[in-house]
């Protein structure tokens, strides 16, 4: 559950980014944030994974309230937010278990349990033949499965992607917005970013624009909205 | 970078070495000197009483700081100035009949910082005549050591954080190599610890590896002087610290010193890293 009160931030360099963001997401929801370039969508989901804190108002993430809570706790709080950006961020030397697994490594989860997760998550995405691949051997498609399968694999509450098909082409699109819906109905909220107005028209969710730091609407099964 | 880095240590551990072998040296030597430092308290001739003089003794002895208080007559006094005069001193026999010294107290403190302190105090005692204990050279001696010990250990600390800085500049070279896999470590709920100790181990393995050539040199170069030179030197006071167990002591020092400064180095740089 993500629970945000009269939400503001201004940055050190002047720019205000929010402008008082009241929202409430359930678990299990799936929820398209959109709008123009510069709105602060990226403000707001950085804010969900704390990579960005509030100037001021509260944000509760399960039950965690983000402004009490401790540096040394954030760790545990991201182990609970897979993350997903546009720009894939897979670590070039490593082939695509081994980027998968690298999440699971550094939380000091046990080898057993690592390779059993990697194997179910690369079945998930549809990778599991190209486990021994390196990045820059796969498509982009395939290489943005392999950053929501490192995203998902220790089973988060909320899966937060950043324009996820923003560099893929709208036939590969399609395949990762199957991914996420299937995610998505194993009771994991979803929330995604995006400029496609195919996407948000097609596959009808909660759509949430965001103009000027300001939530200007908020809708169930909501349309894009703005014009390409 | 690595090598330059650890290149650098090196250097400021040999030069850290030879300033800590000369420093703690001299030390040790200025130690010796202000041992030897004593205060004679030269009695009145006309105080003759003996109580008088009892009393004066232990008046001396209640001073804060004093370690201990021994009399010697004018009899031993004559005795110890014809034995220091070697053939000389025949000729001061004479005066075994009609003794001109003074009985003495000798009187030795604490600490020897305490002296002039001390002496100053005794000077007031009736029945002092004199005081004497070096005026002037053991002022001058303390002083010197003092200036000494403050400006070897701001040498020390002024080399130890120029390595401490290029140490923190290779690791941070290292971690803007690593720093996209550092950002998907702390995306992914990696805690600050277990970014952290690879560099740590890092910074240590560089502060140990270029601890090993001054420490080479130090014991090397140790046991040379040790066995060679102090040989040579006779005054009683210079004498070197012997090289058992000193230069092991200093050698553990330096391997301390080197992986501090790998340590800190890496310590501070990665601190940067991980405000996220």
């Amino acid at each position: 559950m993500i629970l945000m009160k009269d939400i503001y931030k201004t940055y050190a360099n002047g720019v205000t980014a929010l402008n008082g963001i009241n929202i409430n997401i359930d678990q299990g929801e799936f929820v398209y944030i959109v709008g123009p370039s510069g709105a602060g969508k990226s403000t707001f989901i950085k804010m969900i994974y704390r990579e960005v804190k509030p100037s001021s108002g509260s944000i509760i993430i399960n039950n965690n309230d983000l402004s009490e809570m401790k540096e040394r706790k954030v760790p545990f709080l991201r182990r609970d937010i897979g993350v997903i950006f546009q720009d894939f961020k897979l670590l070039p030397k490593l082939t695509v278990y081994e980027n998968i697994a690298f999440a699971l490594e550094v939380i000091e989860e046990s080898p057993r349990n690592i390779r059993t997760r990697v194997m179910e998550v690369l079945e998930l995405v549809g990778l599991k033949n190209k486990a021994r691949f390196m990045p820059d051997e796969l498509s982009g498609g395939e290489q943005q499965r392999v950053t929501i399968a490192r995203a998902i694999v220790n089973n988060p509450k909320i899966v937060i992607a950043d324009e996820p098909t923003g560099n893929l082409d709208p036939e590969t699109s399609w395949g990762i917005m199957e991914v996420f819906e299937e995610i998505n109905s194993r009771g994991t909220t979803v929330i995604m970013a995006t400029h496609s107005k195919e996407i948000v028209n097609t596959i009808k969710r909660r759509v949430i624009a965001i103009e000027d730091g300001l939530i200007v609407r908020d809708e169930y099964r909501g349309d894009y909205g703005y014009e390409v | 970078m690595t090598v330059a880095s650890i290149g650098a240590v090196t250097m400021t551990l040999i030069l850290v070495a030879v300033f800590l072998a000369v420093m703690l040296n001299l030390n040790e030597m200025a130690a010796n000197i202000e041992d030897d430092v004593e205060i004679n308290a030269m009695i009145d001739p006309t105080f003759n009483e003996e109580d008088d003089i009892v009393d004066l003794g232990e008046q001396i002895a209640e001073l804060n700081g004093v370690d201990s208080v021994t009399f010697s007559s004018r009899d031993d006094e004559l005795e110890k100035l014809i034995f220091s005069m070697g053939e000389e001193g025949e000729a001061w026999q004479l005066y075994e009949q009609d003794n001109p010294l003074n009985h003495v107290y000798i009187v030795r403190t604490f600490d020897p910082e305490d002296t002039v302190t001390v002496a100053a105090e005794i000077e007031t005692f009736a029945g002092v005549e004199e005081v004497n204990y070096g005026q002037g050279v053991v002022e001058r001696l303390f002083q010197f050591n003092t200036y000494a010990r403050t400006v070897g250990l701001i040498l020390i600390l002024g080399l130890v954080f120029t390595a401490i800085f290029l140490i923190s500049n290779t690791i941070k070279i290292t971690i803007m190599a690593r720093s996209k896999e550092i950002g998907i470590m702390k995306l992914v709920g990696a805690t600050n610890g277990f970014i952290r100790w690879p560099f740590f181990i890092e910074g240590m393995l560089l502060g140990v590896l270029g601890s090993i050539i001054p420490i080479t040199l130090v014991l090397a170069g140790y046991y040379y002087i040790d066995t060679n030179i102090s040989e040579r030197i006779n005054y009683s006071f210079v004498e070197l610290l012997p090289f058992n167990p000193f230069a092991w002591q200093l050698s553990l020092i330096i391997l301390v010193i080197g992986a501090f400064i790998g340590v800190w180095g890496s310590v501070m740089s990665v601190r940067k890293f991980l405000k996220v």
